[in-house]
């Protein structure tokens, strides 16, 4: 079970109090109605799905409730980093 | 004489303490401490199991955990019979009953056996191969003949009786393992103030000092400095040791799982102490201290009972007091099964020879084995065995060539060498590394906070391994935030040092010899079979463990699996790294369900949800059915009445007067804020800003995809407050779904939700005199149909009691839905069943529910829709606010295949013959008389029988549903083909008058 780091609780909590919500960094269209069918293929069904690291969004679903960013590597499992959901796309490496 | 092969005085067990058992039902006595294996072995008995496949004779190739043969059966009830325990791990206790495994009719006489002489016939690769076609062969002729023969014990028919507990535990150093290693490092660490935990699988601490009599440790004999050492540290605070206790995974983050076995080894176990306890750890730093696991000789015929691991024979004699036999060979290729011969040689046991197949030898242990006048027989190998239950003699050849020679023997001790036991480093995602010069993987790149010590590190000196190990200790304790302590050099010595040894198939086991040499025990896989592998094509070690099932037993291969990857890279001509080394995964040794499950079952597996009015449902005989964690009253049978005659009333009931149903289960979620219509603008497929204070809407709502993903009434309670229902089970989803897009996508909206699905009970009051029965209990609201009607919402008083009272249906009849604080649900519910019988009203339940909707045409999301089902395809597009400029899903919606001819429509389906109810998820087809495979055109979604209608009802997916009204379709059953007719999805009150009263 991986210990993650609630940004909101500001504490380091078991995964079972946390759900997985996918990739982040991806912005729903402002003007979502007049997208073109391959603009909404990217946003919606195409993700990166790397080897390395990873952004994506967790929900401390059984905490705080709130929605926030992580940066982790898929190989290690480790996280470099979780912050709040709005903030931007930190500059990271991945541990290779 | 009992227990013929203990010696006397020999050994650490109290000669004092005999405890009385049995194997296959004979009676034979062992001593407290003793483990089965070696209970048995102390009475003579070696033949203990029959081989897998081919049910080939076998005993106790060790003395631990890494055991493959020797699997027995542990009987202590009639709920209590463990199958594939390992006599060599199982202790002893006063009356143990244990019976052999996979053997017919006896364990001497086993008709199975005879399949030894169809070894070709379940050679590599037969699960691929052997047995592909005719297709029906297989379950009339290989699957039965195949379970007969190939085979562990048997599961236990009764439910588990014991109960299994879970401890979470967090530590500064987590040592696994309490050899000499394990110890040295759990010391150095303590000392330092960390909080350690030290875990090892035995019950007594010591690993390699059980069997090293010879070993010292700080001017100590090597054992009594453990049993002091373990003592010392379980005197600290600071330190927890768990004896019985294997580490048997590592996960990320450095969380290790451990189970503890708490009452295998008892007679008479508390029965209120848990037979397992699961120690979910999360250590700072992890040593892993976990050893070596010595390796057999892949020769002919090397399976026979009394032919083992010669370190094992080594514990027998120091720490049980028994002699694997009374004259006995060695067939080595490294040193430390020279100490086997010389201790039991010194014990007055008989040694025929040592057979070493390396050509010259030299160490101090061949020279006091040829001082005590042992036999060494150098560059020899052994090129056979014979005796049918039992080793009896042993057939040797020099490898260079020259006559043969026979001894006669009863049990023969092999050793190629010893493997370090990587398994858990390899678990944590570590990266091991093949030593060319010894020939082993050790481990490589961490990626944990873990380290390896003493043996598992490849460190096999005994000196080497304890300072290694106290040094890590303290580095490790000084990492995790304690101050090292003083360095100490710690004094030492074993008297027969481990040598390098060799992997791969003994000389004389060249390919193409047809003679069996097993690398694979428990899945009787031998060194021909690699060799074909490679043959028929198989070039990473990952194909042909597959192809050969080598190293997937219960076992993993913890003896074979160096072997087979040696045989397999010297048949390709490879380095072994090249070939690869499979992936360790956990458990390290099995694991009971028990324990990973823990008080997970029965009534704890599980939340079971109830509503206010469970009991009295309950009281009145309802029948429940489980609707997602939710127990739902399904129908109210009378006397004499099965469900198809209660629901049938029940309907008719509700059309005729009124029914009663519990609808508590409904998801609720209050929308509250300046921002609330806005939010369920965009949440929703309908337009809400215009909707009345006091209205109700039914609402859609999609995903970005344009599919259904919920629906429910809405009612709007103020401007800035909305009252929403979700389907039964789908408010959790709801409200995350919500509150991602509020938090992620709309944070400006000023918006709170809140879930109060089991803060209101829901009381429907359905049918044509609703009205008279809610009336009396009504207060502060004009319920007549002028000034409430139909999709209205108003708060009031019902029986007293804040509420919230909505004119709605399900039905399609007048109804009402009463909303109180959950607390009162009940007594609410019993003032109005009374008020209700006076009215000759029924209380009613899911199945009448569902047959009252369908009868209407009203959908139910998760049966009529699938996540592939638009508003469209429902017949619901009426309910897509056309002006709006955006909601979720509405650019989904216009994808082209959402809007593509020819999709599936919900529509009616009534049958010809109106007698018939179809089978909910049956196919539809167009053409009953077109060749199979037919092509499905759509399938029946919603079947019940209409008391109302007098008929049977259906709701289907059909392709363009809609514009074949009047269509004759057939749907395919197993005995009949159906023709139904396609009809509008509302069979009753075609014009909904009824509604409004
Ligand atoms: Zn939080």
């Amino acid at each position: 079970m991986l210990l993650i780091h609630c940004p909101y609780c500001e504490e380091e909590r078991p995964e079972a109090e946390f759900r997985h919500a996918g990739e982040a960094h991806i912005a729903r269209p402002q003007n979502i109605a007049e997208i073109s069918d391959e603009e909404f293929e990217r946003y919606f069904f195409i993700r990166s799905n790397p080897k390395g690291l990873v952004f994506e969004r967790w929900r401390h679903i059984h905490g705080c409730a709130r929605f926030f960013n992580a940066a982790r590597d898929t190989v290690s499992d480790r996280f470099l980093k979780t912050y709040k959901a709005g903030e931007p796309k930190p500059a990271l490496d991945g541990e290779g | 004489m009992t227990q013929p092969f203990r010696l006397p005085g020999v050994g650490r067990l109290d000669a004092g303490k005999p405890l009385a058992f049995t194997f296959d039902g004979k009676s034979y006595t062992g001593r407290e401490g003793d483990t089965l294996a070696s209970a048995l072995l102390a009475n003579g008995v070696h033949l203990v199991g029959r081989s897998f496949k081919y049910h080939r004779p076998r005993g106790f190739l060790s003395a631990g955990p890494e055991e493959p043969n020797a699997l027995v059966g542990i009987h202590r009830d009639a709920a209590r019979k463990t199958p594939n325990v390992r006599a060599t791990v199982q202790e002893l206790y006063d009356g143990l009953a244990a019976v052999s495994q996979n053997r017919w009719p006896s364990l001497a006489f086993d008709i199975g056996a005879i399949s030894d002489l169809n070894a070709p016939l379940f050679s590599a690769g037969f699960y691929y191969k052997t047995f592909k076609w005719p297709r029906a062969a297989w379950d009339r002729l290989y699957e039965p003949a195949i379970r007969r023969a190939a085979g562990l014990g048997n599961a236990p028919d009764k439910p588990d009786p014991d109960h299994y507990a879970n401890r979470f535990a967090h530590c500064d150093v987590l040592v696994i393992g309490a050899g000499p290693a394990g110890l040295a490092a759990a010391l150095a660490a303590c000392e330092t103030g960390a909080r350690v935990i030290l875990a090892d699988e035995q019950p007594v601490p010591g690993g390699r000092l059980r069997f090293e009599a010879d070993a010292r440790i700080e001017g100590k004999s090597g054992w009594d400095w453990a049993e002091e050492t373990v003592a010392r540290l379980a005197a600290r605070d600071n330190v927890r040791v768990l004896t019985r206790t294997t580490g048997f995974g590592y996960y990320a983050q450095n969380m290790i799982g451990l189970v503890e076995r708490v009452t295998d080894h008892l007679a008479n176990p508390d029965p209120n102490a848990p037979r397992e306890r699961l120690w979910q750890v999360r250590a700072k730093r992890v040593v892993l201290a976990t050893g070596a696991i010595e390796r057999h000789m892949v020769f002919p015929d090397n399976d026979r009972p009394g032919i083992m691991l010669a370190s094992s024979a080594r514990t027998y004699l120091n720490h049980f007091g028994v002699a694997v036999g009374n004259r006995i060979a060695v067939y080595a290729a490294e040193d430390s099964a020279y100490a086997a011969a010389i201790d039991l040689k010194k014990h007055g046991v008989g040694i025929a020879a040592i057979i070493d197949s390396r050509a010259a030898p030299e160490s101090p242990a061949v020279e006091e084995a040829r001082a005590l006048g042992i036999d060494v027989l150098a560059g020899h190998a052994v090129i056979g065995t014979d005796g049918r239950l039992r080793v009896r003699r042993v057939h040797v050849a020099p490898i260079s060539g020259g006559p043969h020679r026979e001894f006669q023997v009863d049990a023969l001790l092999t050793s190629s060498g010893w493997t370090p036991a990587v398994h858990l480093f390899s678990q944590s995602r570590g990266k091991l590394a093949f030593d060319e010069a010894t020939q082993r993987f050790l481990p490589g790149l961490y990626v944990q906070d873990a380290v390896s010590v003493g043996s598992c590190n490849g460190t096999f000196d005994l000196a080497s391994s304890v300072n290694e190990a106290f040094d890590a200790g303290a580095k490790v304790a000084k990492e995790a935030g304690f101050r090292k302590p003083r360095a100490r050099q710690m004094e030492a010595s074993s008297g027969t040092p481990w040598s390098i040894g060799m992997a791969g198939a003994s000389p004389g086991v060249e390919p193409g010899t047809s003679k069996m040499a097993f690398v694979d025990f428990q899945n009787d896989v031998t060194a021909k079979d690699i060799r074909q592998a490679v043959r028929e094509g198989m070039r990473s070690i990952e194909h042909v463990k597959r192809f050969t099932t080598t190293g997937m037993a219960t076992d993993q291969g913890k003896t074979s699996n160096l072997h087979g990857l040696a045989i397999a890279s010297q048949m390709l001509g490879k380095p072994i790294p090249e070939v690869g080394l499979t992936t360790f995964r956990p458990p390290y040794t099995p694991v009971t369900f028990g324990a990973l499950v823990g008080h997970s079952r029965g009534r704890l597996f599980e939340p079971t949800r109830r509503t206010p009015t469970h009991d009295w449902a309950k009281a009145q005989g309802a029948v429940f059915e489980d609707v997602g964690q939710w127990k739902r009253a399904r129908y109210f049978p009378q006397v004499g009445e099965d469900m198809h005659a209660a629901v049938a009333r029940e309907s008719r009931t509700v059309r005729e007067t009124a029914g009663i149903f519990d609808a508590s289960t409904l998801g609720k979620i209050e929308v509250v804020g300046p921002d609330a219509a806005r939010f369920m603008e965009l949440m929703y497929t309908n337009p809400w800003a215009k909707l009345g204070v006091g209205r109700c809407r039914y609402g859609i709502m999609l995903r970005e995809d344009g599919f259904i993903y919920d629906d429910g009434v809405v009612g709007r309670i103020a401007e800035d407050r909305f009252h929403v229902t979700t389907t039964t089970g789908g408010a959790p989803r709801v409200l995350h779904h919500m509150e991602d897009y509020l938090q992620t996508e709309f944070p400006d909206l000023k918006v709170w939700l809140t879930s109060t699905s089991e803060q209101w009970a829901v009381i429907a009051v359905q049918g044509p005199r609703s009205r008279e029965i809610i009336a009396p209990f009504v207060e502060g609201i004009d319920i007549s149909d002028e000034a409430m009607p139909h999709m209205s919402v108003r708060e009031g008083r019902v029986c007293g009691v804040p509420a919230r009272l909505f004119r709605i249906s399900f039905t399609g009849e007048r109804g009402f839905e009463i909303n109180v604080p959950a607390d009162y649900g009940l007594s609410v519910w019993k003032s109005i069943w009374a008020e209700g019988q006076k009215h000759g009203a029924c209380a009613y339940g899911t199945e009448t529910m569902h047959v009252l909707r369908a009868e209407k045409g009203f959908i139910i999301v998760g049966q009529e829709t699938d996540g592939t089902v638009t508003p469209d395809d429902a017949g619901l597009s009426w309910a897509i606010g056309r002006k709006k400029a955006d909601f979720v899903g509405i650019r989904g919606l216009r994808r082209p295949d959402l809007v593509a001819e020819g999709r599936k429509q919900l529509v009616g389906l009534k049958t010809v013959d109106p007698q018939i109810v179809l089978d909910e998820g049956a196919q539809i087809v167009a053409d009953p008389d077109q060749p199979v495979p037919m092509k499905m055109i759509g399938h029946v979604t919603s079947s019940y029988w209409s008391s109302n209608c007098g008929r049977s009802i259906a709701l289907a997916l059909i392709e363009n549903g809609r514009a074949r009204m009047g269509e004759r379709l057939y749907v395919p059953m197993p005995d009949e083909m159906v023709e139904a007719e396609v009809t509008s999805t509302i069979f009753f009150d075609e014009k909904g008058e009824r509604l409004h009263g």
